[in-house]
Parts: structure tokens; sequence; C-alpha cells
């Protein structure tokens, strides 16, 4: 017996938020995958409660999506039910961990975005996306200090953890384009003052990126081709993995509870 | 008695009963030291309780939600629903002077105030939760539960709690 897929009527707020929760929900899961595989105990916990934080956001944003959805859809259901092709993470969020240096390059990026992302829509015209916003921005202040005090540490380090540094931050690049792109889905929103306009971000976003890289030594990457796809559903050949393991259980077994 | 009237008895009895149930991270503060406690309806007898969450990804409060239903209940009245508001969003501000105190008795320096951003960024000073001793650093941003880093006193040598500003 397996779960049937839930099928959605993304309408552009709908679509809004499951972005929003996959990248959180998808980042954060990665994080997960940390947990006791740490370089060190408190780094252990930092990732998990970094991760724990995502998931919030992420349930958050998943029960409104389900609220505005209004057919009976459930935050579990958008996380359990839905196919790869309906996940609309960023790619980002869905690299592997790879070494910590790979995994520290990720949050870094995504941090350095989601922070002024969510400051930003923390005056958006909608009510509860401004107040998940209130508490994401805060927790994305301290992803950002953390992650941004590793890339200083470790490009800043030894030979090997400045070469690691350089190379996790070089594979990481071409995905970081994506955080900025939006569609006609998201303009209409931009128009109502519910959603934000990502164009203005990236100027501060670079401004972060470039003074941190600077810090630790390390060379900003030529702007290059940005890798696209995950808002619209084209994943890499990580995501399908992610949910086989996430999904597994309520695939398997329908409505499990314990 | 009207109705009206005796709603706002109940009202006022569930305040008491729900404000009085301990966070299950932090046993020594009650959800009405933290603030997420935020408001009680009561409409004919039916009552609903509103709680905000502090961290978006803290697992007490579905702990939390389910120890208000138990209270409310074994106190006899019935079972209340309980929803969580999202808006307008916690903040360590709204910890009150006795939930600050008691933290700090516990071992666990308070937050720092007007929890801005800005403050996340500046120079972070956190007297020791023991000693008092402003001689402290900082060990790990992110610690036992969300909401606390681990400090260190460098004149009593003794390792403490922080709760994080929010």
């Amino acid at each position: 017996m397996t779960a049937r897929s839930l099928i959605i009527e993304e309408t552009p707020l709908v679509l809004y938020c499951l972005r929003r929760a996959d990248d959180a929900l998808i980042l954060g899961h990665r994080l997960s995958e940390w947990c006791g595989h740490g370089p060190t105990l408190e780094e252990d916990m930092a990732l998990s409660n970094m991760g724990l934080d995502l998931l919030g956001q992420a349930r958050s944003l998943y029960s409104y999506a389900a609220d505005v959805e209004g057919r009976g859809a459930t935050e579990d259901g958008y996380a359990y039910l839905r196919e790869e092709r309906q996940y609309r993470n960023l790619l980002l969020a869905e690299q592997p961990n790879g070494d910590f240096a790979q995994t520290i390059a990720r949050q870094f990026f995504y941090a350095a975005f989601a922070d002024l992302f969510w400051r930003a829509m923390t005056s958006s015209a909608d009510d509860t996306l401004a107040a998940i916003a209130c508490k994401s921005e805060k927790e994305m202040a301290y992803h950002l200090r953390h992650s941004a005090e590793w890339v200083i540490r470790l490009g800043d380090g030894t030979g090997e953890s400045h070469a690691r540094m350089q190379a996790a931050v070089a594979a990481m690049w071409s995905f970081t384009g994506e955080m900025f792109a939006m569609d006609d889905a998201e303009r209409e929103l931009i128009e109502q003052g519910k959603a934000i306009d990502l164009g203005p971000l990236r100027d501060g976003w670079r401004a972060t990126v470039s003074d941190v890289l600077r810090t630790a030594t390390l060379d900003m990457p030529a702007s290059s081709w940005m890798q696209q796809g995950g808002r619209a559903g084209r994943h890499g050949e990580y995501l399908g993995h992610i949910l086989a393991e996430l999904q597994h259980l309520q695939r398997s077994y329908p409505g499990a509870a314990w | 008695m009207n109705a009206a009237a005796s709603d706002e008895l109940l009202r006022e009895r569930v305040i008491g009963i729900a404000g009085a149930v301990a966070d299950p991270e932090i046993p020594v503060l009650t959800i009405a030291d933290l603030g997420v406690l935020r408001d009680v309806a009561v409409d004919g007898g039916r009552i609903e309780v509103s709680i905000t969450p502090t961290y978006s990804g803290c697992p007490a409060m579905n702990m939390i939600a389910l120890e208000i239903e138990v209270a409310v209940e074994a106190a006899g009245l019935g079972r209340p629903a309980v929803r969580t508001v999202l808006s307008p969003a916690w903040t360590t501000d709204w910890m009150s002077e006795t939930g600050r105190r008691k933290l700090k008795d516990y071992g666990i320096a308070p937050p720092a105030r007007a929890a801005g951003r800005r403050a996340l960024f500046g120079a972070e000073t956190v007297p020791c939760a023991r000693c008092n001793s402003a001689d402290t650093e900082k060990l790990a941003e992110f610690a036992s539960t969300s909401c606390k880093a681990l400090w260190r006193c460098k004149t009593c040598l003794e390792p403490f709690d922080y709760f994080k500003c929010h």
C-alpha cells in the first residue's frame, strides 16, 4: 500500500509559502543529517539547533499554506505527500553536506540571504507572513553570525582548511543566483505588498559575502552562469534521495502515528 | 449572576491555571513569566487559550499546549481549545521581572534587554549568573536548548547558560 500524492492548487500565495517552507525543510533536513556526526560536540549541537530553527519556520509556513489553500491539506501532508517535482526549494538547499566546509558555505550563502529576506518581510502586508518573518529574521541572524565565523576560521586557518573552504565556496557559488529569481506569481504578490522585491537584496548579500570572504582571505568567485530550476520543481539528483528517506514511512504506512 | 459575568470569572480562573503551567525545559519559569500565555477567551463556558511560540522550532510548545489542556481539565473546567498565535511575535523583552529573577536564581543569565537584532551583533557582555562577574566569555552560541547559549565565567570559573536575546 502506498499513500497517494497531494494535488495542490498553487495560487501565488500558496506557492510563495511552499517555496520558502521547502527551502527551510530541505536545508533543515540536511543539517539534521549531521546530528551525531558533528566535528565537535558544540558544533553538533549548533548544526542541530539551526536545523530545528529551519524546521520550525517550515512548519509555520506549511500551516499557513494549508490555511490559504483551504482544501484540508496539513503541514505533514505537504512534507510527506508531495512528489519531487512538487517541491519548490532552492537547489542550494538540497546540495549534499559534503565536508564540513561545504555545509558551512551552503549555510553561509543561505543565511546571508535569508537574514535580509526575512528582515524585509517583517513589513509584509500579509500579517501572518510578517509574524513568521519577525521570528525567522532573528534566527537567521544567529545562523549568519555562526556560519560567517566558521568561514573566517577555516579560510584564515591552515593551508588545508583554507583550500577546502575555497573549494566549498566555489562548489556552492553557482546555486546562489536562484535565491534572487522572481516569476510572475511573485511579482503579483510584490504588487500587493505581501512579498518583497528580491532585486534590491542582491547588493546587500554581495556586500556581506564579500566582506566575510575578504576577512577569511578567500577569493570571491567570478560571476558565472547560475543554476536554476528548483523553484519550478526541476531538481538535481539529490532531492529524490532526501525524499525517499523523509517520506518512506508515511508512504509505506499511510497515516502512521505513534 | 449573568452569563457575561460568569464567563469573566471563569476567564480569570483559567488565566491563573494556564499561566501557572511550567516551561518543560526551564521548570522554574511559568508560561506567564515567559509571556507565552497571550490570552484566554471564554464564551458561554467554552474556553480558548492562546499561546505564542518563543522560537520557531521550540519543541516545548506541543508539551505546553498539552499541559494547559490537562491543567484546565483537572480543575474541572472541561477541555479548553489551545490556539497558537504568531502575531505579535514573542520577544525576550516580554519576560516578566519575576521571570528574569527566577531564571537568574536557577543559574541561567537572563536575556539582554531591548532584544533588537543590532544587539545580536554588538559586543555582548553577559554577567555571570552565579557571581555577577563581568569577566565572562562565550563558549557556544547554540547550546542545550534553542533558547540558550553556553558561557563561562573567568572569575569563578563556572560555566553557565545564557538565555539568548530574541
